[in-house]
């Protein structure tokens, strides 16, 4: 057990560090692109192993995410505040203290909504539960508008994080976004990949495949369900600072409807409980919008409007569609298989 | 178990590399490099814009003029030389897409400055970026008082005459032409509302509006804000609401029976936009619509003759709204700052130059930009339908802090063929 923990810490930091190295390959435009898709990378990676392992379908992590960077733009902008005037102001504490007071309140945050569907999802079998976690993302709006705070459609803002003085000179701002996002990322992801290996991952298939025999092995199918679900929340909140971080504004526009459904996109086309096909996924969903604006770009203009926003979703439809025909596996599947983790599922 | 390890070989040989390749291409590394977007013969300039989604139908025609503005600008052998190539990116009027499209603006094609990008919770989202990355951010397509915080934003500048101001003129029009008026508002969720009932307040005092109702852009319904107002026995209503939302609320109110006056902000009273949206049986409820402008939005007008000209030429003979008089000033106005820039433009000097108070602008005032002011107007003209067509009255309000005063409006005389001289 222990070398199996020493192992992933291992492992993570290595990838970690790998991706910490390539954003240096990249421009400031690219590194902003790269922080996008690992917050949406820490989202689909809970999402993926809430349904892969658990069998649970949410279609509302946006509104998990919405809740954790709604959590770190409030907690980080009441600290920040807090700061001013004092001598903390400046230098490393100025940002430092707010990013972490702001995290914990977006773990805070996404807990606590995580929790309370957890409890319903305890309860809450197949589409109801799906019923459910829809209805959310489509409350979302106007929940922003009534709930004090959450400033309607405008959104709230998130204070900026600037770039060390040490290493000012060295790394544009995106850039140093972009480690924070992979940081952020990689304190999202890892306890889920330790977890999925280890004997909750064993609880939660053995819910997914049976609840009654999980039951007589003396396993509690509510508790583990809702334990998922929190998890999974966890992630996506997280997932949430990230973006919280990179973009310095949180807004339901953000985490609409679409954007919901395009995580469950990605955790398919990923390949379902695989942590490494979400991060394909993740990509993806971010990639190819951008690509699609590109490609119209060159269009008439009159053309490219009507095409913009639409073809997305048609590619993304066929997207899902070619890859669950040709491999019903997910991307994940064409990568040849290294880790025990994947193995784990292929079992 | 073999295959884990050499993984682990394979990604620390790939750190290696890369750590290798970092000390030779540092991509991200800030550089100190010559004026983005400028050129000997061009300048880059890009704005956000709703061209698809729930602002598109009101808003979209407005970048199309600006564009053709700039085509006929760059004609005539452009500004100190140099043709304006306008990059307009869509956002959909949602600030997630705003963040992304603005950097997309910034970071990929490098322009010079962000002008007349549109919406308060869109822009608001990419103000700080823009600010930290030193970006000039001219001509915001809204009214919002965000864009007048010269300390904090000292290259944000707004268009519009400001919220508080339009909401201030109109409320005190509704006093003079009937003291007896009972005024209430409607507005958007957002500081757009805010701005409109602050100014209504400004003039009939505060919590002295007698019905004052939101919604959400997200909503498209308002029977309920408007059962509450008719209840409230509201005679004048001053709405602080987008081209869409005007036409819901007088189509709405009109399927109650209910005709009160109607008093709109100029984001919300193009009266060929609101045609379009309610329809020909629709107009007559649009009859008698006050709605307050800075712009010289009036067929009398030289500027409008020009513009019409510019339009059935460089805009394909698009159907000439309230939006092409908004879009084309815009370019008017730019080119004028750029104009007013030097032979040389620097972000610098033309935050400078808008500054400098120099620049009139074509409005019914002359600009009022200074160091300390980022607002283009204080003062607005009002402007009434009358059998089916919009036209000023000769009534303005210039609005300060104590309140809406009555003045004679000073329109800018055209000159040279509307290309500002550099």
């Amino acid at each position: 057990m222990r070398t199996h923990g020493t192992r992933l810490l291992l492992r993570a930091g290595l990838l970690t560090l790998l991706a910490l190295g390539a954003t240096f390959l990249l421009d400031p435009y690219r590194n902003y692109q790269l922080a996008t898709s690992a917050g949406v990378f820490a989202a689909v990676a809970g999402l993926t192993l809430l349904v892969g392992l658990t069998g649970q379908l949410s279609l509302g992590h946006a509104v998990l995410m919405a809740a954790g960077g709604y959590g770190y733009a409030l907690t980080a902008t009441r600290v920040t505040e807090a700061l001013e005037g004092t001598g903390a102001a400046d230098g490393i504490v100025g940002w430092l203290v707010p990013l972490l007071a702001g995290v914990a309140g977006a773990v805070v945050a996404a807990g606590l909504l995580g929790t309370l569907l957890g409890l319903a999802a305890a309860r809450l079998r197949g589409p109801y539960l799906t019923g459910l976690t829809l209805a959310l993302v489509i409350a979302l709006p106007s929940a922003a508008g009534i709930v004090p705070g959450l400033a309607g459609a405008q959104g709230v803002s998130a204070p900026f994080v600037p770039v060390p003085d040490a290493l000012a000179t060295l790394i544009a701002v995106e850039q140093w976004h972009a480690w924070l996002a992979i940081l952020v990322t990689a304190c999202a992801v890892t306890p889920l990949v330790a977890l999925r290996s280890g004997r909750a991952g064993l609880r939660m298939r053995a819910v997914h495949d049976d609840e009654t025999a999980a039951r007589l092995a003396g396993i509690d199918p509510g508790r583990v369900k809702a334990g998922a679900f929190v998890i999974s929340s966890l992630a996506a909140g997280l997932g949430g600072v990230v973006l919280a971080i990179a973009t310095q504004q949180v807004s339901p526009g953000a985490y609409g409807l679409g954007f919901s459904l395009l995580l469950v996109v990605a955790a398919v086309v990923g390949g379902l409980g695989s942590l490494g096909g979400a991060a394909l996924g993740a990509v993806l969903v971010t990639l190819l919008p951008w690509l699609v604006d590109q490609a119209t770009a060159g269009l008439p203009a009159d053309l490219g409007h009507r095409l913009q926003g639409n073809l997305e979703i048609v590619l993304f439809g066929v997207v899902v569609i070619v890859v669950t025909v040709l491999w019903p596996g997910g991307l994940a599947r064409l990568v040849p298989k290294n880790t025990p983790l994947s193995q784990n599922t292929e079992r | 178990m073999r295959t884990t390890r050499s993984t682990s070989r394979a990604g620390a040989a790939a750190v290696l590399g890369l750590t290798a390749t970092t000390a030779l291409s540092a991509c991200s590394t800030p550089a100190a490099a010559e004026v983005p977007g400028i050129t000997d013969d061009t300048v880059v300039i890009g704005t956000h814009q709703p061209l698809t989604g729930p602002a598109a139908a009101g808003f979209a025609s407005i970048s199309a003029a600006t564009a053709a503005y700039f085509e006929y600008v760059n004609d005539q052998g452009g500004i100190n030389g140099r043709q304006i190539e306008y990059v307009v990116k869509d956002d959909g009027y949602n600030p997630a897409n705003t963040q992304t499209v603005v950097r997309e603006l910034v970071q990929e094609d490098e322009v010079f400055a962000i002008v007349n990008g549109l919406g308060t919770p869109t822009h608001t989202s990419v103000l700080d970026y823009l600010d930290q990355n030193g970006v000039p951010d001219l001509f915001v397509a809204s009214g919002s008082l965000t864009w007048d915080q010269p300390d904090e934003y000292p290259n944000t500048f707004g268009f519009n005459a400001d919220y508080v101001t339009e909401g201030a003129a109109l409320a005190q029009y509704a006093r003079d032409t009937d003291p007896d008026a009972v005024v209430c508002v409607l507005g958007q969720d957002d500081d757009f509302g805010e701005g409109i009932l602050e100014g209504v307040e400004l003039v009939v005092g505060d919590g002295e509006v007698a019905q004052n109702q939101t919604y959400s852009t997200a909503d498209q319904d308002v029977t309920a804000q408007l059962g509450a107002m008719k209840e409230a026995g509201c005679t004048h209503n001053v709405l602080g609401t987008i081209n869409g939302f005007t036409a819901l609320a007088v189509g709405t109110a009109a399927q109650m029976e209910w005709f009160p006056k109607w008093h709109v902000s100029s984001s919300g009273a193009d009266h060929p936009t609101l045609v379009e949206y309610l329809g020909e049986e629709g107009a007559p409820a649009l009859e008698g619509l006050v709605s307050v402008n800075y712009l010289p939005n009036s067929p009398s007008s030289d500027w409008y003759e020009l513009f019409s000209r510019i339009n059935d030429e460089y805009n394909d003979g698009a159907p000439y709204t309230g939006n092409t008089t908004y879009g084309m000033s815009v370019g008017y106005q730019f080119a004028e700052a750029l104009a007013a820039a030097g032979e040389n433009p620097t972000r610098e000097s033309i935050v400078a130059a808008v500054e400098s108070g120099e620049l009139r602008g074509n409005g019914v005032a002359p600009l009022t930009y200074s160091a300390d002011d980022h607002f283009a107007y204080r003062t607005v003209r009002i402007a009434v339908v009358t059998d089916g067509a919009q036209d000023f009255t000769d009534d303005a309000y210039e609005v300060s802090e104590a309140g809406a005063t009555a003045v004679t409006p000073e329109e800018t005389p055209l000159e040279n063929e509307g290309i500002p001289a550099g």
